[in-house]
């Protein structure tokens, strides 16, 4: 299991508190975490990646074991930690705030 | 006795302010959606209780929320679970998928190149006149969508985009915005939209093909000031009972047409300033018009720090100045396009909201004004809904 943890918004639109569980085949990438995550969250569709181009929404970012993995690749093998579970696969909202 | 609901968008949520006909206790609910800018929320004409929301955010895009229960439980369409299994056993969860129709071409972007149409959020709601399921949609980059099964799944109504002239349609300093749809109720086939900044638009066969309806129209901040597109168009109304009388606040100047926007003329008359957003028709009188003006459109303030309100009980031309109960000095808010609204009570309601939080009301067509709250984050549209 994959422990994804989800900024404010996307927590109160999912209707989640705290983290969330998701179940991946194979070796977990980018890609697959979050196609389980939407596939579980449906309303999640859209509002981390685009729809049909699949491309990250702008201001958000993939973190993963201390890493800034925003620009892999969807096919981007996640580290070990996060792979076993021990450590979370972090969906952030970019800091870019400023306008109220 | 009638009631009245208003739905308040906000910079940082959405609100549903409930009164008895009175209009002087108001019950206020929310924030609902709390951080997410709320552009508009409309209810269905057919049923009341059923109302359509755009929540959308810079970070996590498009999100479309209906209520059943008048405001107060809110849903994404298609999310429940028997909604969510498509016939091959996947998830749906479409609601906020708004794809354009084939390959989008390209629109004139500020500096005169030609830029891909992106979709980016959905700044009107117009539920259909007749069915409860069915809601159209404009959008930023400007087009036209519609849903049929209560916002579940959205299609493009391409036939708008696809206009000969949407390769010079430009994005004003708000982007490039469908902001105000009209349905004609007494012809089916017939709907008006207003797009900043390409202009005013028509159709009569169903939103299969569309007529710019904006001859008239002169824009002196565009390099042909007559030009069959590219004008600044910020709000256009009518009453139902004349839906070939349009009115029109256009980034400068109050216009008028007679006859479905063939032909447009200059009502302004006796304004302060004619620039400004937002443009209302009175619920019972035809002829008696409200706006906002607004010191210039580098400003976007109230003439001298005071907030006024301008009637006309002659359809245009003659004005009168509208400010007791509003702030008479150092007010510099802004009235957006979307953020007054009119309810049918006999005395006719008026009601608008301001970029600095304060929800006003008129019980009495607009002589008298009194806020029904003065702290809201900024506000984007209202919509005021009788209730029996």
């Amino acid at each position: 299991m994959i422990t994804v943890v989800l900024p404010y918004h996307l927590r109160n639109l999912a209707g989640v508190e705290g983290d969330v569980q998701v179940e991946v085949v194979g070796s977990p990438t980018i890609g697959s975490v979050l196609e389980a995550l939407e596939a579980r969250y449906p309303v999640l569709r859209g509002t981390i990646r685009e729809h049909v181009t699949l491309r990250r929404r702008r201001l958000v970012r993939f973190f993963a074991a201390g890493e800034d993995i925003s620009h892999e690749p969807p096919d981007h093998l996640l580290p070990e930690p996060v792979a076993s579970g021990a450590e979370p696969f972090y969906v952030i909202g970019a800091i870019a705030g400023g306008s109220g | 006795m009638s009631r009245v609901r208003v739905l308040v968008g906000t910079k940082k949520g959405a609100f549903v302010c409930t009164s008895d006909g009175n209009r002087e206790k108001w019950d206020i609910q929310g924030p609902h959606f709390i951080g997410w800018e709320v552009y508009h929320m409309k209810a269905s004409p057919v049923n009341p209780d059923r109302i359509y929301a755009s929540q959308t955010s810079s970070w996590f895009g498009q999100v479309i929320q209906r209520s059943d229960d008048g405001g107060r439980t809110w849903t994404t369409p298609g999310s429940t679970e028997e909604e969510r299994m498509t016939a091959w056993g996947f998830p749906g969860g479409e609601s906020n998928k708004f794809v354009y129709d084939g390959v989008p071409g390209t629109h004139q972007n500020f500096d005169g190149t030609q830029k891909p149409w992106e979709f980016k959020r959905v700044w009107h709601l117009e539920p259909s006149l007749t069915d409860p399921d069915t809601v159209y949609a404009g959008v930023e980059d400007a087009a036209l969508f519609v849903s049929t099964n209560a916002g579940a799944t959205w299609r493009e109504l391409s036939g708008l985009r696809n206009h000969d002239t949407g390769p010079q349609w430009a994005p004003g300093a708000g982007g490039m915005c469908l902001h105000t749809i009209l349905q004609d109720p007494s012809n089916p086939q017939r709907m008006f939209v207003a797009i900043s900044a390409a202009g005013a638009f028509r159709t009569d066969d169903g939103a299969q093909t569309w007529k710019p309806i904006n001859r008239g129209l002169q824009s002196n901040y565009i390099p042909d000031p007559t030009a069959e597109v590219g004008h600044c168009v910020h709000r256009i109304a009518f009453h139902p009972s004349r839906p070939d009388t349009l009115f029109m606040q256009k980034h400068w100047d109050v216009m008028r047409s007679d006859d479905a926007g063939e032909k447009w003329t200059e009502v302004s008359g006796n304004l302060p300033t004619d620039f400004g957003f937002c443009i209302g028709v009175h619920a019972h009188d035809p002829e008696t018009l409200y706006v906002v003006p607004i010191k210039s459109d580098s400003e976007h303030i109230p003439l001298d720090g005071r907030l006024s309100v301008y009637r006309s009980r002659t359809g245009g031309h003659e004005w009168e100045e509208l400010g007791n109960g509003l702030p008479r000095q150092h007010c510099y808010v802004n009235v957006l396009r979307g953020a007054m609204s009119l309810d049918s009570l006999d005395t006719c309601g008026v009601y608008f909201g301001t970029t600095g939080g304060q929800l006003y009301c008129s019980r009495d067509s607009g002589d008298t004004w009194k806020p029904i709250a003065e702290h809201l984050p900024g506000i984007l549209s209202v919509e005021v809904r009788t209730l029996p």
